[in-house]
C-alpha cells in the first residue's frame, strides 16, 4: 500500500486544509457538492470534514448508485430470482436494498438462490459452470461499472452462453448531474467531479457545468489529500472568479476518457427514454439498457416481470439530501424510523449514501482539528 | 456541552434523539432468520437480546459475557458454549477443528478463567470423506493439548448429504476462575486505557481469501490460538487494575468495542494509526472496500486496563510469544456514552459503528 500512504500523509494535509483556510475571504461560505459516493464514503472515512473551515460546507450527491435504484427495480429483481431454475447474481452493495416487501437477503432467506458477486465475470462463470440454471446478472453502477458488464456480455455472445443473461440497472451520471443544476432550490458554489466515472468518459463532458450552468467543477480523486486538493482547487476558482473544469486526479482521468470502454458501451447498451431514480424522479436519457444487437441476454426482454412502479415513501426527504436543500439530520425520520438496519430512505442504504454515512461516521457534533 | 447548548442547536437536538433511540433495548421485529443475524454486529444483538435472552430469564445470561460463573461452590468455575461452521473447513493457519478448542478456551480466558476441560459435539454430513474427519479429530486433539485442556465428554449426529456442510461443531468449555480478577463491562472507567494484543483482521481475511471467490493472492494466515496464557500475563502484570478483556472474534475490534462501550455507559476512542494491522490485510480490506476493524479475529484481545498499570501491562503482554505487535490502541472517555469513536491518523474522528451483518464489498 506504498502508493496509498502517501495520499494520506496527515502533514500535508493540515497543510493543505490551513492554505484552503486562507484563501477565503472572512465572512464568506461556500458550498460545494461531491457528486460520488466514493468521495462521501473518504470524507466520513477520515474524519476530512473536521479538517474544513466552518465556512466551507460539503454536501453529498446523487453519485451512490446503489442509493439511486427505485423499489420497482429491486421488486423486479427479486420477481426475476424467485422464477424456477434462476441464479441472480449482484454485487454486494446490492443485498440490502429494500424493495417493497424487502431485500435480497429476505428473499434468498425465502429461498432464492442470491449470490454475490465481485465482477459480473463471476456471474457469468457461474452459467458456465451450472449449464441447467438461468443465471441472471443484477447489473447495477454508473459508467465506472458499465464497461465491466458490457465486456462480460459480449463475451457472453461470442462463446454463446445462452443461459446467461443480464437485468440492467446500469445509470449515467450526466444527466443527474444536469437535473440537479436545473433545479431551483439547489445552492451549490462548485462540485468536486466523479474520479473512477471520468477515468471512463473523461473531463470534457462535464464543459457544460462552467459553461451553462456558471458552476466551477474538479474531477478529483479519492484519497483524502486528493480531496483537499480539489476542495483548495474550487476555492481558488471561486476566489479568482474562474469557471472551469479542472482534472485534479490527471494520474488516472484522461481528457477523453477511455476510447475502448466507450466503444464497447456504444456496442452493447442503448440509452432508456427516461428512467427513474430513487429521490431524484424520472430523468430523462439517464440510464442504459441492452441494445438490439444484445437483446437475447437482455433478462428484460427474456422474462415477463412485473415492473411495477413503487412510489418513494412519502415520509422520506431523499430528495432534498440529494439536491443539497436539507441535512441528512434535517430529514423527519432520519435516525428514528430510517436506520441502517431499517431504510426507509435511498441515502439510508448503502455506506455511500449520504444519510448512512452521516449515521455511521459523522453523527457527532465533533471538534475541529487545530490547524 | 451543556443542556441549553444542546436544546438550541437542531443538529444536536437531533441527533440526542437518535441516541435515545440506538440505547433502547434490541428488539427482535424480523419476519424470519437471514444471514445478518449470524454476523455478530446489530442484527445478532437483537436476535440474542431480544428474542433469546427474555425467553431463558437468566440474569447470569442477561450479563451476556463470554463465559458465565457457575452459581454454587463459590461460583468458582465458569461455563461457556460455541458452535463452529466455516467454510471451507481447513484454511490457511487452522482448521475448524482447532477454531472449536480455540474460540472456546479463548471465551474462558478473557473472563479471567483457566481453561480446565471441554465437550465436543460434532453435527457430520453424511458422505464426509474419512480422512476429513480424522484430520479435524487430530487437529482438535493437538489445539486442547496446546491449550492444556482435556476433551471430556462428547457426541456425534450426522445428518443426511446436504443438511450440513461438511461438519459443523459445537464445544462447551468449563474453567476455573482466577480469584485475582474479577472482571465485568461494568468495571470499566472513563480513564482506563485499550490494549490490543496484537495485528488484526488475519483469520477474516485468511477465510475470505481461502473461499477463493476473488482472485487475490496475499500470504495471509488465520491467528487462531489459545489466549489464556495472554490473558495470564495481563492478569499477573495488572492484577485488580484488569478491569475487562473480550476476544475480537466476528464482527472484530468495533464490535467488540461497541458491546463494551453499551454495556459499560462509557465512550471509547481508538487512534486509527495505533492500531497494527498487516500490510497484505490493509491491501485486501482496500480492495474490497471493508474496515479492517471489522474483519473477526481468532487469536486477538482487547484489555481494559487502569491508566497507572497500562505500561506495565503492555510489556507483560509483548512478552508472550505471539503477542510481541500488542498495542495501546486509545482510552475510555465519558463523552458520548456507548459510543466507539476513532482518531483516524489526520485528528479528524469518526464513529466506529457495529455493523448491520456481515461486512459487504463496495464494488461500485
Amino acid at each position: 500500500m506504498r502508493y496509498v500512504d502517501e495520499f494520506r500523509d496527515p502533514d500535508l494535509a493540515r497543510a493543505l486544509a490551513a492554505e484552503i483556510l486562507a484563501s477565503i475571504e472572512p465572512g464568506r461560505r461556500v458550498k460545494l457538492m461531491e457528486v460520488c459516493g466514493g468521495h462521501t464514503h473518504s470524507i466520513y472515512r477520515y474524519g476530512i470534514d473536521d479538517l474544513l473551515p466552518e465556512c466551507v460546507e460539503l454536501v453529498h450527491g446523487p453519485g451512490c448508485p446503489v442509493c439511486v435504484i427505485p423499489m420497482g427495480r429491486v421488486d423486479d429483481g427479486i420477481a426475476l430470482a424467485r422464477e424456477p431454475g434462476v441464479v441472480l447474481a449482484c454485487f454486494g452493495d446490492m443485498l440490502r436494498v429494500p424493495g417493497s416487501e424487502g431485500t435480497f437477503v429476505d428473499a434468498k432467506a425465502d429461498g432464492a438462490d442470491i449470490r454475490m458477486v465481485y465482477s459480473p465475470l463471476d456471474a457469468l462463470r457461474i452459467a458456465r459452470e451450472n449449464p441447467d440454471r438461468e443465471v441472471v446478472f443484477f447489473a447495477i453502477g454508473f459508467e465506472t461499472t458499465a464497461p465491466s458488464t458490457a465486456l462480460t456480455l459480449q463475451r457472453a455472445k461470442r462463446e454463446g452462453i445462452g443461459n446467461f443473461s443480464c437485468f440492467c440497472n446500469h445509470v449515467t451520471i450526466l444527466p443527474p448531474l444536469r437535473a440537479l443544476l436545473e433545479s431551483p432550490d439547489l445552492r451549490i458554489d462548485g462540485f468536486i467531479g466523479p474520479g473512477h466515472v471520468s477515468t471512463v468518459i473523461g473531463a470534457r463532458p462535464f464543459e457544460f457545468v462552467p459553461r451553462d450552468y456558471h458552476r466551477p467543477l474538479v474531477i478529483s480523486g479519492f484519497e483524502p489529500l486528493d480531496v483537499l486538493q480539489s476542495i483548495r482547487m474550487l476555492l481558488d476558482q471561486i476566489v479568482e472568479n474562474r469557471c472551469e473544469v479542472e482534472n485534479q486526479y490527471r494520474r488516472v482521468v484522461p481528457l477523453d476518457g477511455n476510447p475502448r470502454a466507450l466503444e464497447l458501451m456504444a456496442e452493447v447498451f442503448e440509452l432508456r427514454p427516461h428512467f427513474e431514480w430513487r429521490g431524484l424522479g424520472f430523468i430523462s436519457q439517464s440510464a442504459l439498457r441492452l441494445s438490439d444487437a444484445y437483446a437475447g441476454l437482455d433478462a428484460e426482454r427474456r422474462w415477463d416481470l412485473p415492473g411495477v412502479r413503487v412510489a418513494d415513501p412519502k415520509a422520506c426527504q431523499c430528495g432534498e439530501v440529494l439536491k443539497g436543500v436539507i441535512k441528512p439530520w434535517e430529514c423527519k425520520v432520519f435516525g428514528t424510523a430510517c436506520t441502517p438496519e431499517h431504510a426507509i430512505g435511498t441515502c439510508m442504504v448503502s455506506s455511500e449514501g449520504a444519510c448512512a454515512a452521516y449515521y455511521n461516521y459523522g453523527r457527532f457534533a465533533r471538534e475541529k482539528v487545530p490547524l | 456541552v451543556s443542556a441549553n447548548e444542546v436544546a438550541l442547536d437542531p443538529e444536536r437536538r437531533k441527533l440526542q434523539i437518535v441516541e435515545t433511540a440506538r440505547s433502547k433495548p434490541a428488539r427482535f421485529t424480523d419476519r424470519q432468520v437471514t444471514l445478518a443475524h449470524g454476523a455478530g454486529g446489530r442484527a445478532t444483538r437483537a436476535l440474542v437480546e431480544g428474542l433469546l435472552v427474555p425467553a431463558f430469564g437468566s440474569p447470569t445470561l442477561a450479563e451476556l459475557d463470554d463465559a458465565a460463573p457457575i452459581p454454587g461452590e463459590g461460583a468458582k468455575f465458569a461455563i461457556t458454549t460455541d458452535t463452529y461452521v466455516v467454510r471451507p473447513i481447513r484454511f490457511p493457519g487452522g482448521s475448524i477443528g482447532e477454531l472449536a478448542v480455540n474460540g472456546t478456551v479463548n471465551d474462558l480466558a478473557v473472563a479471567g478463567a483457566r481453561p480446565l476441560a471441554l465437550s465436543v459435539s460434532l453435527v457430520l454430513e453424511e458422505g464426509l470423506p474419512a480422512d476429513e474427519l480424522r484430520a479435524e479429530a487430530g487437529a482438535i486433539a493437538a489445539a486442547a493439548d496446546r491449550a492444556q485442556v482435556e476433551v471430556i465428554a462428547g457426541d456425534t449426529k450426522v445428518v443426511e448429504r446436504g443438511r450440513a456442510d461438511k461438519m459443523y461443531i459445537c464445544t462447551t468449555g468449563v474453567g476455573a476462575r482466577d480469584p485475582r480478577v474479577r472482571l465485568a463491562p461494568s468495571a470499566i472507567e472513563p480513564g482506563d486505557r485499550i490494549l490490543l494484543s496484537g495485528t488484526i483482521g488475519d483469520h477474516g481475511t485468511a477465510i475470505m481469501l481461502a473461499r477463493g471467490e476473488f482472485e487475490l493472492a496475499a500470504d495471509i494466515e488465520s491467528d487462531t490460538r489459545s489466549l489464556w496464557p495472554t490473558a495470564e500475563a495481563l492478569i499477573e502484570a495488572a492484577g485488580g487494575s484488569l478491569r475487562c478483556m473480550r476476544d475480537a472474534t466476528r464482527g472484530g475490534v468495533a464490535s467488540v468495542a461497541n458491546e463494551l462501550a453499551r454495556a459499560s455507559g462509557v465512550s471509547m476512542l481508538v487512534r486509527e494509526s495505533a492500531v497494527p494491522v498487516r500490510p497484505p490485510v490493509v491491501g485486501a480490506a482496500e480492495l474490497l472496500g471493508i474496515d479492517p476493524l471489522h474483519i473477526a479475529n481468532e487469536g486477538k484481545l482487547l484489555a481494559f486496563v487502569a491508566p497507572e498499570v497500562a505500561a506495565e501491562a503492555l510489556r507483560a503482554l509483548r512478552s508472550v510469544p505471539g503477542c510481541e505487535g500488542a498495542a495501546e490502541i486509545g482510552e475510555v472517555t465519558a463523552e458520548a456514552p456507548g459510543t466507539v469513536l476513532v482518531e483516524t491518523p489526520f485528528g479528524g474522528h469518526r464513529v466506529m459503528d457495529e455493523l448491520v451483518g456481515d461486512p459487504l464489498p463496495r464494488i461500485c
